[in-house]
């Protein structure tokens, strides 16, 4: 490994730090100023003395300094307090989440990238016919539909309609298909704009022209070395997305009762389970910044220089 | 030279009219939604919280057992859906707009300070961008209403954070490029102060990109509002918005159908022509702005 | 010579390139102890190569940019630090004409905005004597009324350079500092231009300073030339004397390379070896790698910029009797025969 590409990926990390520490702190400062935690914190029916209690064991007497040091201590031990609505700690509660929303967007992914990537593909090698005009069209379409329109519509026509598939729930692999299509189809429509720019840039590469001057045809090509070619940066591109697909999860989940870290996100917030809205918003925080950490080491990999000029140039 | 200006005006505006019908069809589509906003009072047949528990669920017009009365059907409160739509559209207009504004001129100030002072300035607010990246808004949005409870005026704050580090990331970069152009050198080499460089030269020459953008912007903007409305986070009743209509019809998608749908068509389109004319627009004006901006 | 207006001594001024938190940084200088001054009523012409410093030092002497070391006086006090107020207020008094008049003009404003903007700054008069002033200024340069409400892509290159000189001159400055004022013209008008540049000069008194590349153009409005190498005057002196007689080696190599009218041809000395870099100055005497003359001596000591007398300055170890050259002294300062049928073009408003 190259020493520029060792200089941009340090540099990244310690930034990456320096972010998720900022997301600390912007959760902290939201706290502090909604109020005193003691009320917002613990359950209403909470006694007098047992506020107080919590008070002292948070230090919510001491310097807000010292309060800011204790949350940052506690945050890095993963101790976030206990939910009110189940009694249980707030990072388990996440923890029991993190698996499904995981399930839901790998196969979100998944799909996404089956549709996207042949609709792009596809259109790249019609360029400039009407095949390509119309998938570009579907693209625009796919990722301009609001994900909980869609999933309505997913549900009116599966579930209530035809009555082939279930509307809610998680219990079996079934219960996966509407969630999965409802998160990934406008994901779908923009891995399409992005492969078909990408197969068109690189089918002008050399080494394209190379394997077709071998006599190689165009699809074999394609799926033989623009493809493969193509894989890192759809991954960073993914990386990139991944706060759209949270975002698109917190309402895919909610429509679909679907009991990943979007919907304990939504029932917190209505339940007033202050401690778990904490938790989730910092696990969300902290998978974008590892995502978006992989995406910059990945980039530092491929090309150092310009990753590192985009580093300290502050474009990032 | 007035006739070469008028030639250029004639022009241009022939271009505009020679683009693709879809283009014309989006931007009168949005023309026609932004003047429901503005004269909902006009048009609504009923307004939109007047309930009639005598007429619930009753269908569109168009479908069978449908009447004249309520040309969209009514809701499970028997409320006329057509008044409920164009009142709520005028609120998600409202919000998204004041949203896209706040967060456009918020952003560009953030990006315009940090190409200008640089120095901890520029860093603090390349911190701010990157913690925004971090925390989607949707996220930010979520964590301050659970603390701070629902109120219209923090919505629309909430709402302006959808994309303000985009405005302040091309701005900045916008003013880098330029500052060092020598009609800026030659401006400040007249002494000009801050303000003068920056709102009378720097602003009016990258204005065209920053338009662009807040144009791609704005479907995120509407995007959001209905999305969290939607999720009952967001615009309250009595007050109706786009959003807050597909998530109560939500609940009777089985008897009821239209409730839901035909909001959800609204946003869908409007977001659509949105973002097909941002799309035409960066390209005719400003072929620089990324794609995926 | 008139008594100097601006005078600047030992500046020096050094970028730091690719700072950044590993460090490596490396040093570029690009004006590296420059002695001189300009008297009112006079005009210094600065020639030399790419990356010689000229811009730099037109910079620093209008107080753009601070220089690293050494000071700079302007009718008689030294220049304020910039930004202050006295600052703003001493830019009514020295002005700057760049190269590319297109890219100095701000495209979205008509002319008459941007012309009137020195005198809205500095708030001198008020709205209708300031419009007055403008058109005023107008033709002093040559152009019509009508140019005030055009914009500057609708001029042609030669109308947008009258435009930006008569901008620098709206607010009545002592100083004008012209960095290649007409090297981004169409050959056709430069003549045009120059032309008007040493007139208003002459006629307003100014003390101008006059950067070129072009040796030709820099002798036909310079009373007095300073030649710069690597950040450094190398000679310095009268205008006809320095071209009839260059002392230091790179100058004659100049002087050769660009034919003045009436110079005979022949015997033209080529530079050899590589364009200087500044950011890695050679040992000694910078030129020596290039020199044809040089000695042992060059390599190891920097000839010091010694008086020859005669107001010519050299910086040659080998300097002390200028070398007669073959031009014919005709004298400086003639104005270029202007080709009738440009002139009438030009000024069509
Ligand atoms: N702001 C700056 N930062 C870093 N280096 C600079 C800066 N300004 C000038 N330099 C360097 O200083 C040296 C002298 O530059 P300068 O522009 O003064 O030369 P010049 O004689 O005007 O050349 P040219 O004929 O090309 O205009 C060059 O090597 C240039 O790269
Ligand atoms: S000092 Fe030596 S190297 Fe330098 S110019 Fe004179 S002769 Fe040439
Ligand atoms: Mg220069």
């Amino acid at each position: 490994m190259k020493m520029s590409s060792l200089k941009a990926i340090g540099f990244r990390a310690v930034r990456s730090l320096v972010t998720l520490l900022l997301c600390v702190t912007l959760v902290f400062v939201i706290l502090r100023a909604a109020g005193d935690p003691s009320e917002e914190l613990l359950p209403p029916e909470t006694p007098p003395d047992i506020r107080q209690e919590y008070r002292v064991q948070w230090g919510l007497d001491r310097p807000i300094v010292v309060q800011y040091l204790n949350f940052l201590s506690r945050v890095a031990r993963g101790d976030l307090g206990e939910s009110f609505a189940s009694d249980l700690p707030a990072t388990e509660l996440v923890m029991r989440a993190i698996p499904k929303t995981i399930l839901l967007g790998g196969s979100a992914f998944l799909l996404a990238t089956l549709i996207g990537m042949s609709l792009g593909v596809t259109a790249a090698l019609r360029h400039g016919t009407a095949v390509d005009r119309s998938l570009i069209a579907a693209a625009v379409l796919g990722y301009s539909m609001p994900v909980f329109f869609l999933g309505i519509l997913l549900i009116l026509v599966f579930a209530l309609q035809l009555r082939v598939l279930p509307s809610s729930g998680s219990s079996s692999p079934v219960h996966l298909i509407l969630p999965t299509i409802t998160l990934a189809l406008p994901l779908a429509g923009r891995v399409a704009r992005f492969a078909r720019t990408a197969t068109l840039e690189v089918m002008g590469k050399p080494f394209i022209r190379t394997a077709r001057a071998k006599g190689l045809g165009q699809l074999a090509v394609i799926l033989g070395h623009a493809l493969p070619n193509a894989m890192v940066p759809l991954l960073m591109f993914f990386g990139i997305e991944i706060g759209l697909i949270l975002s698109g999860a917190v309402v895919t989940e909610t429509i679909f009762a679907w009991p990943g870290l979007g919907r304990l996100l939504v029932d917190s917030v209505n339940m007033r389970d202050l401690p778990v809205v904490q938790a989730v918003i910092l696990m969300i925080t902290l998978i974008i910044v590892l995502s978006n950490l992989f995406v910059d080491i990945l980039h530092a990999l491929l090309d150092p220089k310009v990753s590192l000029a985009r580093t300290l140039g502050g474009a990032g | 030279m007035s006739s070469a200006s008028e030639q250029v005006d004639i022009r241009s505006t022939l271009r505009l009219w020679g683009a693709s019908p879809v283009i014309v069809l989006c931007i009168g589509w949005l023309l026609a939604m932004i003047l429901i906003a503005i004269f909902a009072d006009l048009l609504a047949p009923i307004h939109y919280t007047t309930q009639d528990l005598t007429a619930r669920f009753r269908p569109p017009a168009f479908m069978t057992g449908g009447s004249a009365d309520h040309l969209l059907g009514t809701d499970h409160l028997g409320r006329d859906v057509l008044s409920r739509m164009i009142y709520a559209l005028r609120t998600s207009i409202l919000i998204a707009t004041l949203g896209t504004l706040i967060g456009a001129v918020m952003g560009t100030l953030m990006g315009l300070a940090a190409a200008r002072f640089r120095g901890i300035v520029d860093m603090v607010a390349m911190m701010l961008c990157d913690v925004q990246t971090a925390l989607p808004s949707l996220f930010i949005a979520i964590a301050f209403l659970a603390f701070f409870g629902n109120n219209i005026v923090l919505f629309i704050i909430l709402v302006s954070f959808e994309g303000w580090e985009r405005y302040a990331r091309l701005a900045r970069g916008l003013v880098l490029s330029e500052q060092t152009a020598d009609y800026i050198r030659a401006v400040e080499a007249f002494g000009a102060g801050t303000g003068r460089v920056v709102f009378q030269h720097l602003l009016p020459n990258i204005a065209a990109s920053l338009v662009v953008q807040a144009t791609l912007n704005f479907p995120g903007t509407i995007l959001l509002e209905t999305s969290l409305s939607f999720l009952g986070l967001g615009v309250q009743p009595p007050d109706t918005s786009l959003g807050l209509m597909l998530g109560e019809g939500r609940r009777y998608l089985l008897n009821a159908w239209w409730i839901a749908v035909l909001p959800g068509i609204i946003i869908f389109l409007t977001t659509l022509a949105m973002s097909l004319f941002g799309d035409w627009l960066r390209d005719r004006l400003d072929p620089t702005i990324n794609k995926e901006g | 010579m008139s008594a100097s207006l601006l005078h600047a001594r030992n500046i020096a001024r050094s970028y730091e390139l690719n700072r950044h938190i590993w460090g490596n940084a490396s040093v570029v200088h690009a004006v590296s102890d420059v002695t001189l001054s300009v008297g009112r009523n006079e005009t210094l012409g600065i020639v030399g190569e790419s990356g010689s410093g000229k811009s730099t030092t037109g910079r620093l002497l209008l107080g753009l940019e601070s220089p690293t070391r050494g000071s700079i006086s302007f009718d008689g006090r030294p220049l304020p630090v910039i930004g202050s107020p006295e600052w703003r207020k001493s830019r009514t008094r020295m002005q700057m004409i760049y190269q590319d008049p297109l890219a100095a003009l701000d495209r979205r404003l008509p002319i008459a905005k941007q012309m009137r903007e020195p005198l809205d700054i500095h708030q001198a008069g008020n709205l209708q004597e300031r419009e007055t002033r403008v058109s005023e200024l107008l033709r002093a340069v040559g152009l019509s009324d009508a140019v005030a409400r055009r914009y500057p892509h609708e001029l042609s290159g030669g109308q947008r350079q009258r435009v930006v000189l008569a901008r620098a001159l709206v607010t009545r400055p002592d100083l004008l500092v012209c960095d290649e004022p007409v090297s981004a013209l169409d050959v056709s008008i430069q003549a045009q231009v120059v032309n008007l540049l040493s007139d208003l000069q002459a006629e307003l008194g100014l003390a101008m300073i006059f950067i070129s590349h072009d040796l030709r153009v820099v002798r036909q409005v310079s009373h007095r030339i300073a030649v710069m190498y690597l950040g450094r005057i190398v000679e310095e002196g009268e205008a006809d004397d320095l071209f009839a007689r260059p002392a230091h080696p790179y100058t004659r190599a100049l002087v050769s390379a660009a034919p003045v009218p009436g110079t005979k041809l022949g015997g033209r000395i080529m530079l050899r070896g590589e364009p200087p870099n500044p950011a890695n100055q050679p040992s000694g005497c910078a030129f020596h790698p290039r020199c044809s003359a040089a000695v042992a001596r060059c390599k190891s000591e920097m000839p010091a910029l010694a008086e020859l007398g005669g107001g010519r300055k050299v910086s040659c170890h080998l300097a002390g009797s200028p070398s007669e050259n073959q031009a014919d002294p005709s004298p400086a300062r003639t104005r270029v025969p202007l080709n009738p049928v440009e002139a009438a073009s030009e000024d069509v408003a």
